[in-house]
């Protein structure tokens, strides 16, 4: 198996994740990630969240450069609009983590892509994040993904690649799923 | 007490082991802990059927003998048959004998027991893979008041209160249980994680013989790409009935049943479900449909296109557009939660260390780590079939032999 190229490309090294799989099983430890991100408020709605290092493989990881994010609020909000609301940056979240999945189940399927492209949309009615009906929640009232995928094969293969690349989101687990949030005040 | 193999439960596994042993002139005695067919008598609700038809039951020497082949056992029938098979291979049985532990001694094992200890070179574990019901750890956050119920304590309808029932699971006890109790009028919530779905009968024949007829039964443990994956894929969702009924989802939402996401959470009162469910049911949908393009491209092959119906493919499972994702438990609606949630082995008497990180254990097809001990019945042992009753003989065959050779002092193990 190892001496034939697959000459399906995605651009992801799905060897190495099996190899790291094959690895993990003998050293569970090294499975355990604590994933960080630090924010800093500037003025008004306006924050800037930065990304850098986490631990992963029984060590301290570095990014290979720091990342941020600007989240404001929308000029109807009566904000400046100086970046994307944060309910957009976990919808960006959602599309982000499934369309790597997609690549990479893809990858091991060896089905070749070329185009690959989501839609994601999220409803909610305001009435809950402004305190006026106690009926409404805060978040979404659901989350619609739409995807146009070109690849080299059937429908029924793409829908399953899809649906499996659902099944092994994070962020689709965190998103669908409870998580118990601790917030401290230092 | 000594012999040269104990065989530990005397279900259909052991009972063919022991068969295949007799037949090699083996010396052995098979230990169990109540009577033949111990699990069927004692932890079986009133109403199951087998789920594969009763000529699927070949045993090595024994098989169905009745007027009904395509039928579907009771669970008298299903123990009338097991015991008639002790019987018939006049297997070495001690019934009422419990093993309290299994221990590595000299060359072999001491297999101590309620009715002393035995001496013994090999040993075959045939104690089945459904002794403990797994019950999720959020259980404890249950409110008070609330019955709940695994399926080895459930009997029938009249053990559950009027009013709301939560069933968590939807493989065949789940969808089973579900069928019956909306029946008897509990109206039936259905929280729905990983499933497998399967109809009944597909182009005029059962499910069940196309499965084994193209060779589906038949796949092998080691031509898997992932045999882990492959030995937690959920039970099918099926039943046997008279009239051979389908019991997918669409049926159990036809019914009336509440389907929601997989159970993710109890807080506050509140039963948490997953918004996955409309993947989940993708997922077996589309499951399903390679499970029949594969019998369908293998009756092409066998020259049955003529001989059958048509290949077709079923409605896809009905997803309201919002299921519910919180159940409240405390406001007197809801008065039992069943625990579909699957089973795993009870190995507590094993005093040997091959259980992993997970408390399974540690086999190759069903040739354990330790010397001369040896595993059957759990799922996908050696091929699909390995939990069924059909698929007790081939693995019995292929480990007797093993077991055979490593007695013989044959370093290969063939």
């Amino acid at each position: 198996m190892a001496t034939t190229k697959n000459p399906v490309d995605n651009g992801v090294n799905v060897e190495a994740l099996l190899g790291a799989r094959e690895a993990l099983s003998q050293t569970p430890e090294a499975a355990k990630f604590t994933w960080r991100a630090t924010c800093e408020w500037k003025k008004g709605t306006q924050s800037r969240s930065t990304v850098e290092g986490f631990y992963g493989l029984g060590a301290e990881q570095h990014h290979k450069s720091k990342f941020t994010f600007d989240a404001d609020h929308p000029e109807v909000f009566a904000s400046e609009d100086t970046g994307a609301t944060p309910v957009e940056i976990a919808l960006a979240a959602l599309a982000s983590c499934l369309t790597a999945g997609i690549a990479a189940v893809a990858q091991h399927r060896a089905i070749q892509l070329h185009r690959v492209t989501a839609t994601i949309e999220g409803g909610m009615d305001i009435h809950g994040i402004l305190g006026m009906d106690s009926d409404v929640r805060n978040g979404f009232d659901g989350i619609k993904v739409s995807y146009d995928i070109d690849a080299d094969a059937t429908p029924a293969e793409i829908r399953a690649v899809v649906a499996q690349s659902q099944k092994r989101s994070a962020v689709y687990d965190l998103i669908t799923n409870p998580t118990n949030v601790t917030v401290e005040v230092k | 007490m000594r012999t040269t193999t104990v065989v530990i439960g005397a279900g259909h596994a052991g009972l063919a082991m022991s068969h295949c042993l007799t037949s090699r002139s083996v010396d052995h005695v098979v230990l169990e802990r109540g009577e033949v067919a111990n699990s069927w008598k004692t932890e079986r609700w009133d109403s199951l059927r087998l789920l594969t038809p009763n000529w699927q039951s070949r045993l090595p020497g024994y098989g169905y003998e009745g007027a009904d082949p395509d039928g579907f056992r009771t669970m008298p029938e299903t123990i009338a048959f097991i015991e008639r098979y002790a019987e018939r291979c006049a297997a070495p049985v001690e019934i009422h004998t419990a093993v309290t532990s299994v221990r590595s001694e000299d060359d072999g094992y001491r297999v101590s027991t309620s009715r002393g200890d035995w001496r013994c070179r090999t040993v075959v574990l045939a104690t089945g893979a459904c002794n403990i019901p797994s019950v999720p750890a959020v259980a404890a956050a249950l409110p008070p008041g609330i019955l709940t119920l695994t399926p080895m304590e459930y009997r029938n309808p009249d053990q559950v209160p009027e009013g709301g029932v939560l069933i968590v699971g939807a493989s065949a006890t789940g969808t089973q249980l579900a069928e019956e109790l909306q029946h008897a009028g509990r109206p039936v919530t259905l929280a729905v994680g990983e499933h497998v779905r399967a109809p009944r009968t597909y182009r005029g024949r059962d499910i069940k013989w196309w499965m084994d007829a193209a060779g589906v039964m038949d796949d092998r443990y080691d031509d898997q790409d992932d045999i882990v994956r492959a030995r937690h894929v959920p039970s099918m969702q099926l039943a046997g009935s008279p009239e051979r009924r389908t019991l997918d989802l669409n049926r159990l939402t036809k019914l009336g049943v509440r389907l929601t996401g997989r159970l993710a959470g109890i807080r506050d009162g509140q039963a948490l479900f997953s918004g996955s469910l409309r993947n989940q049911c993708d997922l077996a949908d589309l499951k399903m449909d390679r499970l029949l393009d594969r019998i369908d491209q293998w009756a092409t092959e066998s020259g049955l296109d003529g001989d059958t119906d048509p290949p077709h493919r079923f409605e896809p499972t009905r997803v309201e557009r919002t299921p519910p994702l919180a159940l409240d438990l405390t406001n007197g609606e809801m008065r039992t939660v069943i625990w579909a949630t699957g089973f795993r082995p009870d190995y507590s008497w094993l005093d040997v260390p091959v259980l992993d990180r997970k408390a399974r254990i540690k086999h190759d097809g069903g040739v354990v780590e330790a010397p001369g001990m040896y595993v059957m019945g759990i799922p996908f042992l050696r091929r699909r079939k390995s939990t069924f009753i059909d698929g007790a003989g081939d693995d019995a065959r292929d480990l007797s032999s093993h077991l055979a050779s490593y007695l013989n002092g044959d370093a290969s193990h063939a």
